[in-house]
């Protein structure tokens, strides 16, 4: 695969940029058209995270912000596999989360939602995939939150997700969504991505298999990188 | 094939997870890329990022991948040669923006990569605002000649060029300002990468 291209940002499944039922990207989205940019080791390279640099706690929510108890909530399992789009698994590759409380409040400093802090929760995670691509956090799941996009809006409860895949240009931050979440209808982060089947890769599916007994739901989220063919580097 | 997942915002509430220094905890990566002992010319960047109005974009994160003093980038796929085994430097630094829009990186400067590349530094923007991130790329104005050869720049239109093109900001070479423009007049070149 050494030197071969990745393959470029699908634009029937990535979001435009400018997208105006989504107010904020009015002053936010690049007007000028994109330049194409020809790969190059700038590009097929990229920052390398290992093992070493998560530990057991950074995976679970449901610890790694205690103080004085357990966090409130719904306790749920999220776990998947990290693909490309040839199918094959991405390993060893840094997946960093963050989410709102039980209650739809983030700890963040600028979230002014009128909705409790939980003193057990931080709501930050981090996971390096197996050698076989998979992750897995413990967590509880996010609650709904309004925002000001326009008059009565929500999020839907959603899950950030940041990944690196092997090169700069694998890059990807999204986020994960409920099953049968009545707001994914309305929500214009959501409904950016226009085809139905390109943005439904972004709603979990409910899993007994991974739901633990007397414990937590389990949701089940594959993520697909941008993957590369046989196409060689142009020299 | 399977579909790409589609990307989504990172929102206005990253920054406990993804820079989080002002909640008490070690991020990933920072915006400082070395220390004393870096091989390299030591630099700092500073910017601001811009919106269509002209106004600081106060929640931006700012990702730079760069490679090392001697042009190597520390990923496997680059394989010219044995890395230093001491090396302290990994290339990618990340930073979330200040209330106005500022942001700054200490690192060094990168060697040039190959024939026709110019030093250069790969930046990813995200923000509230914008669904996918953007591309795009610091160059520096004290390599005018390599600039004038390198095989990207000479793709992008002339009137924009300058875009990419950090500004010294002493005449020591030690900091250099890069400005991001995500809308409007002077709007900074993005990638289809
Ligand atoms: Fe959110």
């Amino acid at each position: 695969m050494k030197n071969a291209v990745y393959n470029p940002r699908d634009w029937d499944s990535q979001p435009p940029y400018a997208h105006p039922p989504y107010r904020s990207t009015d002053l936010r989205s690049p007007k000028q058209p994109l330049v194409p940019l020809a790969q190059s080791l700038s590009e097929l390279t990229g920052p390398v995270y290992g093992h070493r640099h998560v530990n057991a706690l950074d995976a679970d929510l449901t610890r790694n912000g205690i103080v004085n108890g357990e966090p409130l909530g719904e306790r749920i399992i999220v776990a998947g596999q990290v693909l490309d789009e040839g199918g094959r698994p991405v390993p060893d590759t840094l997946v960093e989360i963050w989410q709102a409380n039980a209650a739809g409040r983030y700890i963040h400093v600028g979230d002014q939602h009128d909705a409790p802090l939980d003193p057990n929760f931080f709501g930050g995670g981090r996971f390096v995939t197996d050698a076989s691509g998979h992750y897995r956090f413990t967590t509880v799941k996010p609650g709904a939150y309004p925002w000001g996009n326009h008059d009565n809006a929500w999020r839907p409860a959603h899950i950030h997700f940041s990944l690196f895949g092997p090169a700069f240009i694998t890059r990807l931050v999204t986020q994960m969504y409920f099953p049968g979440d009545p707001l994914l209808e309305l929500d214009p982060i959501f409904q950016a991505t226009a085809d139905a089947a390109a943005r439904n890769l972004l709603v979990a599916d409910f899993s007994i298999d991974l739901t633990e007994p007397g414990f937590a739901l389990g949701y089940h989220f594959d993520i697909v990188l941008r993957g590369r063919d046989a196409t060689p580097l142009e020299d | 094939m399977r579909r790409q997942t589609p990307s989504q915002t990172i929102g206005p509430f990253f920054a406990y997870a993804m820079t989080p220094t002002a909640y008490g905890r070690t991020g990933i990566a920072s915006n400082r890329l070395t220390t004393e002992a870096t091989p390299g010319q030591h630099i700092r960047i500073v910017g601001r990022v811009f919106d269509g109005a002209g106004t600081g974009v106060g929640d931006a994160v700012v990702e730079i991948w760069q490679a090392d003093a001697t042009g190597r980038y520390h990923h496997p796929e680059d394989d010219r040669g044995a890395l230093p085994t001491e090396s302290d430097f990994s290339g990618f630094g990340r930073t979330d923006t200040q209330p106005d829009g500022r942001f700054s990186f200490e690192t060094i400067k990168p060697g040039a990569i190959g024939s026709r590349e110019a030093p250069h530094i790969n930046v990813i923007v995200m923000a509230r605002g914008m669904l996918l991130h953007a591309f795009t790329r610091i160059y520096f104005a004290d390599e005018a000649r390599a600039n004038a050869e390198d095989r990207v720049l000479s793709t992008v239109p002339a009137g924009r060029r300058d875009t990419l093109i950090a500004q010294p900001l002493d005449n020591a070479g030690a900091s250099f300002q890069f400005d991001i423009r995500l809308q409007g007049d002077g709007e900074t070149v993005f990638f289809d990468a």
